[in-house]
């Protein structure tokens, strides 16, 4: 079997198989059968949506080595273009209360999928905007001209009220989102990327990162294929930023600020920087920990003795963890391989035949 | 616009301006050596205006004492930042080092969320900084925090100056920022060097970091941030790795900040992108900076 059928078997069964937890998840729940509540199925949501971010983020930093800080910002464009698009006549007279919204938006109102790409694309042209400057060069440049960037989206949508209604945000978003959204969405996502990480462009794109000097010697263009890279990441993430405005209903400039980044940031390093699939996990591990440890901002009562929770706690211990993990485990949970069944059964069978030869 | 309106904004331009080349001189120190962002940098300065705060306000500590003391513990945190998140990743690729450095200035800020309160305090400012202090010169006001800045940043400037050309410990910094390897087999020790860097651009951050205090007289928690990426950028203008360069970086900044806030008021919420759109069309011009040299891609 050629690696390219390999690929495409091994996706199908990836896809059926998150399929089945969807639909056992999803659609059980729809009918009753398994009892999962509101905010369980929240969270799954969420797990979806930040497996899709972080899958977009390794794209450009693990596996083409480009460093981008701007996703919060990019996900802004996505949020804000999936919101306008979607939300109805009648809800955007009454969120732009202040200042009424400008007329060609006044009364658009698109089906959620056209909303969803549609936002993707301005999220892949604002890229392009950074793009064009910062990777021509070498070095760093791309990592603070994208942070610069995210601030000055953001800015622009706190200050631009005809069309993003400020500071005040948007409410009201139609709450399209559901689990077959975001688990088909990250699904299609790993479907996608993992295909194009094994063509022949996803070879060059590692080679990039492994060496720039050495990949321009072998005649991969490094603009064009780091260019390609960022504004597919950057598409994602503006699909991702709509899944989230639409699972929330209500999105303003605020959530988009450098801490969002820094989440995403944290599950790629987590799950292996160049592991789509470390990816995918790590999404589900921090996305059920950030939940998790809300305990600790919380006041806690044991009998007699009440702790006082510490707003704020949670942050400081992902970014010691952050810290943790790239000083000591750098390589993150899967490194840069993927996930694989026969892989793990492997190295299960040799752990054991070493006991025994041990014994 | 009169003449006199010019002029104001002009001394408040060179105060900021020398404010932001103050800090950025960090960065450039930084990343000549090591190549590094050193995302942290920007946060020693709320750790030195913190340091302040409390040692006025709770151990009633005066000015001098306190900034010492602000001094010596933002340097020290500086060190440690080096010894600990960056010095075992010495051979790790650089985005390893970039991210340990998102994750130290992420770490430094929550901390200070945490232990100092995320609401904004009040800076206590001395006497002769009060507002209103301000001496005029023909019909432009300067407050005596607008003029003091850019006489410390000058003397700061001059005796950092003095050790990086004149002092053998700076010589030995300029060699290992050209070449590492040479550096180390001309028996310079590496780690020491750096430590010497990071605790001479740690120590112009706490002094900027105080004075942007007492400028903008209220603190929080990630006051550091924009400033940080701000001077960052001034160091990418001027040339990185280049003292001048992040000099220069830093007035143009400044000026144009205050310039344009001036003379085009309907801009002014963009106040903090100018700087990027700066960084981006620079990127576009000339990449190396106004002062760099083009550094040739080892191979």
């Amino acid at each position: 079997m050629t690696p390219k059928d390999l690929s495409i078997r091994r996706g199908i069964i990836f896809l059926l198989a998150t399929v089945a937890v969807a639909w056992a998840g999803g659609d059980l729940r729809a009918v009753g059968v398994t009892g999962w509540d509101s905010y369980s199925v929240r969270i799954v949501n969420l797990m979806g949506i930040n497996a899709v971010l972080a899958m977009s983020l390794n794209l450009i930093n693990g596996f083409t080595g480009q460093f981008s800080l701007g996703h919060a910002g990019f996900m802004a464009v996505g949020a804000y273009t999936t919101a306008l698009l979607t939300m109805d006549p009648v809800t955007k007279k009454m969120v732009y209360f202040m200042t009424p919204i400008i007329p060609p938006l006044q009364n658009l109102t698109l089906p959620f999928i056209v909303a969803l790409l549609f936002g993707g694309a301005m999220a892949a042209l604002f890229a392009a905007m950074v793009g064009v400057p910062s990777l021509q060069l070498r070095g760093d440049y791309l990592a603070i001209a994208t942070l610069g960037f995210a601030e000055i989206i953001r800015l622009v949508i706190q200050n631009a009220q005809v069309i993003t209604n400020g500071a005040l945000g948007l409410k009201g978003i139609p709450a399209k989102v559901n689990l077959w959204w975001t688990i088909g969405v990250a699904l299609c996502t790993y479907v996608l990327l993992r295909n194009l990480l094994q063509s022949s462009f996803g070879r060059a794109l590692r080679s990039i990162r492994e060496n720039e000097t050495a990949a321009q010697a072998m005649g991969i263009n490094l603009f064009r294929h780091k260019m390609i890279s960022f504004l597919i990441s950057s598409f994602v993430a503006g699909v991702g930023g709509g899944l989230l405005a639409s699972l929330l209903t209500t999105i303003d400039p605020v959530m988009f600020k450098f801490p969002l980044t820094f989440q995403i940031l944290l599950t790629v390093v987590l799950g292996g920087m160049g592991s789509l699939s470390g990816s995918v996990l790590a999404a589900a591990i921090v996305t059920y920990l950030m939940e998790f440890l809300r305990i600790v901002e919380e006041p806690r009562t044991l009998g007699f003795l009440t702790i006082p929770g510490i707003p704020g706690l949670r942050m400081v211990i992902f970014s010691f963890a952050l810290v943790i993990v790239v000083i000591w485990y750098p390589r993150g949970l899967l490194g840069d391989g993927e996930f694989s069944v026969g892989r793990m059964l492997n190295s299960f069978r040799r752990m054991v035949t070493r006991r025994r030869a041990a014994v | 616009m009169t003449i006199n309106l010019f002029f104001q904004h002009l001394a408040n331009a060179i105060s900021l301006g020398s404010l932001y080349a103050l800090i950025a001189i960090g960065y450039t120190m930084v990343y000549g050596i090591l190549r590094l962002i050193n995302f942290a940098h920007g946060d020693l300065l709320m750790v030195a205006a913190y340091v302040v705060f409390y040692a006025q306000g709770i151990f009633h500590l005066p000015l001098l004492p306190s900034v010492g003391l602000a001094v010596v513990l933002t340097t020290a945190t500086g060190v440690i930042i080096e010894r600990a998140a960056y010095r075992p990743l010495r051979n790790s690729p650089r985005s390893t080092i970039l991210i340990s450095a998102i994750g130290i200035s992420f770490l430094l800020e929550n901390l200070a969320i945490v232990v100092f309160g995320g609401r904004p305090k009040s800076f206590p400012l001395p006497q002769w900084l009060d507002i209103g202090s301000a001496a005029q010169i023909g019909q432009v006001t300067i407050e005596n925090i607008t003029f003091a800045i850019p006489v410390v940043t000058v003397t700061l400037l001059y005796v950092l100056l003095y050790i990086v050309q004149k002092t053998k410990t700076g010589m030995a910094m300029r060699a290992v920022a050209k070449d590492f390897e040479t550096a180390r087999l001309m028996g310079i020790s590496v780690d020491r060097i750096i430590a010497v860097t990071f605790s001479l651009g740690s120590a112009l951050a706490a002094v900027g970091g105080i004075m942007w205090s007492m400028k903008f007289p209220q603190i929080n928690p990630l006051m550091g941030m924009m400033p940080g990426l701000k001077c960052f950028i001034a160091a990418v203008f001027g040339g990185i790795g280049n003292i001048a360069g992040a000099v220069v970086g830093g007035f143009v900044l400044g000026v144009v900040e205050i310039m344009i806030v001036a003379f085009l008021p309907d801009v002014s919420g963009y106040r903090d992108a100018f700087a990027f759109v700066i960084l981006i069309a620079m990127l576009l011009v000339r990449p190396t900076g106004l002062i760099g040299e083009k550094a040739a891609e080892k191979v």
